[in-house]
């Protein structure tokens, strides 16, 4: 009797099957939809204030038509290097020290706990602390004490993804490199790394989209600047600064400044991510994994 | 050329588990010995104990004396130091995967500081020829990831990986094992071919295989070493009556 059965069940089967297949289209299609939909509004609302203007002047006063935040961009891109030459080779480090060196001792384990606490301090209380430890003894706002900021909140994201990513490498590779005779620092750095180093890239942009984009951290740091500057002792312009000072403000000129600001904002968080992506696919070879 | 290992009262332990049990034997220069055994019977943990291999596991412990030629590894070098001299081949062919195949064959000098370009393409050839892959890959050297070969070739790579590093000896812990029998029987080619030129200990599974290439042959039980002598003996007229039931696959 069962072969009677089968039509049935293979039917059954295959409907089971379509079903989960359209179950995970339609979680594709949401996940995807706020990203389109946030990048279509901004498109919408901040393209058509985008001129030459916008990348090569600098804030007009209030009433005065045009002005740019090309000070703003260069602010943002001189915050974002002083933090990546912070939070990329201390967190890499750590990273390193978690996974290989450390592994199950008790300082590691401190440190792992105390990265994952720093991850989750709110980003305000971040620019609170820089600005009592750095802006306060200074007596004036910097650039510095911004980049500072955003490159500690960066450590925690660097550290554990490059962490996570080494404890990926599988174990036969670390023993090939030791079996050669080649010292465990080297085989480390050499080899388990080099491995990873997709992964730890990857983290490495993750840290750097996201403070791209904080605000908090910079109010009572880097402050903000209408005029040009990129000396690292003086208070400096960042886009997300700029977008919030013409986003509050009651002109409507300026809100349709700060929509074509986060609009120039996201485009260059991905145009900087797709570049350093692009230059670190370069040298892969053929059937690499 | 390959020389001798001579092993006395050798212990091994993982914690509290002892896997090795006074073992003594001497490993003939330039010939091949396969070690033969059920899984779990600390074959594998006496090969990694013939490059200190097996100390690089933190709770592992080793007591006794190996003497490679005339070095007791253990007494008197480092353990990097035995590993350049003494190569190793692993059960699941390793190659590094983001390297080309010829930085996977160049690997263990370019990270031991070899800088000479010239007679690094020699040896990268070489080694790659000894490994019988040399033709099968001579077009792709920089080009292909050592991962994207075949996993017989793979293994012949790691092969070419180890023998770059002129060691005197090869460890191999079942090289065929991961492998279909095309591929095994490359292998066992080779290793016919290498045994000329190094001492080569072979772990094996495979009763056909150890009886294939090796001239000597021990069997390990149960973390002790039951019997060793050449190969033919311990395949037609074993001494021990353990021996006789495992090759005759009463058990194991």
């Amino acid at each position: 009797m069962s072969t009677n059965n089968f039509p049935l069940r293979s039917r059954l089967r295959a409907l089971t099957d379509l079903a989960v297949t359209g179950l995970t289209i339609l979680a594709t299609v949401v996940v995807v939809t706020p990203l389109v939909a946030i990048f279509a509004y901004l498109v919408y609302k901040g393209a058509s204030s985008l001129n030459l203007a916008f990348f090569t002047q600098i804030p007009k006063p209030v009433g005065v038509a045009g002005g740019g935040m090309a000070n703003a961009i260069a602010g943002s891109a001189i915050l974002l290097a002083v933090a990546s030459a912070i939070g990329v080779p201390i967190g890499i480090g750590g990273g390193i020290f978690l996974a290989e060196f450390g592994r199950g001792t008790k300082l590691a384990n401190a440190v792992r706990f105390t990265a994952d606490v720093l991850n989750g301090v709110p980003s305000i209380v971040m620019g609170l602390a820089i600005y009592a430890l750095i802006v306060v003894p200074q007596k004036h706002f910097s650039a510095l004490s911004g980049g500072v900021a955003l490159g500690i909140m960066m450590i925690p994201t660097v550290c554990r993804t490059t962490e996570e990513m080494l404890l990926m490498v599988p174990h036969a590779v670390r023993e090939a490199a030791l079996g050669l005779g080649v010292p465990n620092w080297r085989s480390v750095l050499s080899i388990t790394v080099k491995t990873a180093s997709p992964g730890i890239i990857t983290g490495c942009m993750l840290a750097f989209a996201r403070v791209a984009g904080e605000t908090a951290p910079l109010l009572f740091t880097a402050l903000g600047n209408d005029f040009w500057s990129s000396s690292l002792n003086q208070p400096i312009a960042a886009l997300p600064l700029q977008i919030y000072v013409y986003a509050i403000s009651p002109y409507d000129d300026w809100h349709r400044l700060a929509w074509a600001g986060a609009l120039v904002l996201i485009v260059l968080i991905v145009l900087a991510v797709s570049l350093v992506r692009y230059v670190t696919s370069r040298g892969v070879l053929k059937g690499a994994s | 050329m390959g020389v001798g290992i001579e092993v006395t009262n050798l212990n091994a332990w993982y914690g509290a588990n002892h896997t090795l049990q006074d073992i003594n034997l001497n490993i003939p220069a330039s010939h091949a010995t396969a070690l033969i055994g059920p899984s779990g019977c600390g074959k594998s943990t006496f090969v990694r104990c013939l490059n200190r291999m097996h100390e690089t596991n933190p709770i592992a412990r080793v007591t006794g004396s190996v003497r490679i030629g005339d070095l007791d590894i253990y007494a008197e070098a480092k353990p990097v130091e035995i590993r350049r001299r003494v190569g190793m081949v692993f059960q699941r062919p390793n190659p590094f995967p983001t390297m080309s195949i010829y930085d996977n064959v160049a690997a263990g000098l370019k990270l031991n500081g070899y800088k000479n370009r010239r007679s690094l393409d020699e040896i990268v050839e070489n080694s790659l020829r000894n490994s019988a892959l040399w033709d099968e890959v001579k077009d792709d050297l920089k080009k292909k990831s050592g991962a994207s070969l075949s996993g017989g070739q793979q293994q012949r790579l790691c092969i070419a990986r180890a023998l770059a590093v002129d060691p005197e000896v090869l460890l191999m812990d079942e090289p065929a094992s991961a492998l279909d029998p095309v591929s095994t029987s490359k292998i066992e080619d080779l290793i016919f071919q290498l045994k000329a030129q190094y001492t080569i200990v072979i772990v094996t599974h495979n009763m056909q295989q150890a009886a294939r290439v090796a001239e000597k042959t021990g069997f390990f039980l149960n973390g002790r070493m039951v019997e060793f002598d050449s190969t033919h003996k311990i395949f037609t007229n074993p001494s021990d009556k353990r021996t006789e039931d495992y090759i005759t696959g009463r058990f194991g």
